[in-house]
């Protein structure tokens, strides 16, 4: 599988790791002692001019899940949110310009693969999504035959509020992806989400979904082989920011989803 | 074809024509994307300076009207010069997207060793220079 980067992986210097690393095993533990490989986590943050809040979901993230390495992809934002990172620790990739949720998250991912990332678990900026639930999606994670585990805030659960049009596009695309799929989706739009290392690669390749990943993307990956599962966690209404599918841009979407999806199904599957 | 229209639209080959190669002998068009100009430009010109071939071409795609050819290869055109640039215009976003990133990712990394140069030998073990 051809990954976007065209530089060989390097180790790049990184902040003290909380667990021990697969590379950092041999020089931790005598022979004596039991080999008991950690995997390497890390956590990716895409940000657009989230200064108010990215603060909160940091700290939040560094309480629920000390020690796990988090990245945030800094999306050209205008306003301080590549400082606020910075003064929580996190690293900081900061885009030249505005380029979009699936250009910066992808971009995480390229950085994940290059540092052998073996865990990546990615989340919003904006307060909505629980990091009190990294650990479940962690956990679900770590176990056989899973790739992707996607946190779902219908699953179980009927408490998350959204707009009646929302709503509908999201039971619509995620009644597509469940046919398709063979597998109930029923949160195609959700950006929380924990991957594996080939899911990981894969995603770092050109077969993401350059503006942002949904329903067609959820086939793409099930079409590929790879393990797909939902569990329920807890996500909280967005504070200050409108959906990315609001106004015309739900035209868009709605025409690029369908769209997508019926190319996807028309082309032969990539190889993982 | 009225004189007049075929005056006016031998006038107008001739000129894209020309200018086709003023902008390319300039460098603002490469050579790449004059072809497709040069070509049409040269096709309506014969079209509109030879009565016979336009006869020949009409009576082919079914035209009344020998303006209406004319229109119809000038449309045709168009339509694929648009649809040729849409094309260009998705793969220079891809490419300029994965640049985007890879400059990103270079200017963390780039930071990273500045932070790693700066510190002083002491805290790190080893010296500057060796972990350059």
């Amino acid at each position: 599988m051809k990954t976007l980067s065209p530089f060989k992986s390097q180790t790049l210097p990184q902040r003290e790791p909380a667990v021990i690393q697969e590379d950092d095993t041999a020089k931790t533990f005598s022979c004596q002692e039991p080999l008991i490989k950690q995997p390497k986590i890390l956590i990716i943050i895409p940000a657009y001019n989230e200064g108010k809040n990215i603060g909160a979901v940091l700290n939040g993230i560094q309480k629920q899940s000390p020690g796990i390495p988090i990245l945030v992809i800094n999306d050209g934002s205008s306003d301080n949110t590549e400082k606020v990172a910075l003064e929580h620790n996190a690293e900081v990739i900061s885009l030249p310009y505005n380029s979009g949720y699936g250009v910066a998250l992808q971009t995480g991912f390229l950085y994940a693969v290059k540092n052998n990332f073996s865990i990546v678990v990615q989340m919003d900026s904006d307060g909505q999504h629980d990091p009190a639930n990294i650990k479940d999606l962690l956990e679900e994670v770590q176990k056989e035959n899973r790739d992707v585990v996607i946190g779902s805030r219908f699953l179980n659960r009927a408490s998350y509020k959204t707009s009646l049009a929302r709503h509908a596009g999201m039971l619509l695309f995620g009644n597509i992806a469940s046919l398709f799929c063979g597998q109930k989706v029923t949160d195609p739009t959700s950006g929380f989400q924990a991957l594996k290392r080939r899911a990981i690669e894969f995603i770092a390749s050109d077969n993401y979904p350059p503006d942002y990943p949904d329903a067609d993307f959820i086939i793409l990956m099930n079409r590929c082989g790879f393990k797909i599962k939902e569990v329920p966690v807890t996500m909280h209404a967005s504070p200050n920011k409108e959906s990315m599918h609001h106004g015309h841009k739900t035209i868009y979407y709605v025409f690029k989803m369908f769209l997508s999806i019926f190319v996807t199904l028309l082309r032969k599957s990539p190889k993982r | 074809m009225p004189p007049r229209i075929q005056i006016i639209s031998i006038l107008i080959c001739v000129f894209l024509v020309a200018y086709v190669f003023e902008l390319v002998r300039r460098k603002h068009l490469s050579e790449e994307y004059s072809m497709g100009w040069l070509v049409t430009g040269t096709l309506m010109l014969i079209l509109s300076v030879s009565e016979g071939a336009l006869t020949w071409v009409s009576g082919l795609v079914g035209a009344t009207l020998f303006t209406s050819t004319l229109f119809f290869f000038g449309l045709l055109f168009l339509m694929v010069i648009c649809l040729h640039f849409s094309i260009r215009i998705s793969a220079l976003t891809k490419q300029m997207r994965t640049l985007t990133q890879h400059v990103g990712i270079l200017d963390h990394e780039k930071k990273a060793l500045e932070k790693k140069i700066h510190q002083p030998p002491w805290q790190t073990g080893s010296s500057s220079l060796e972990q350059i």
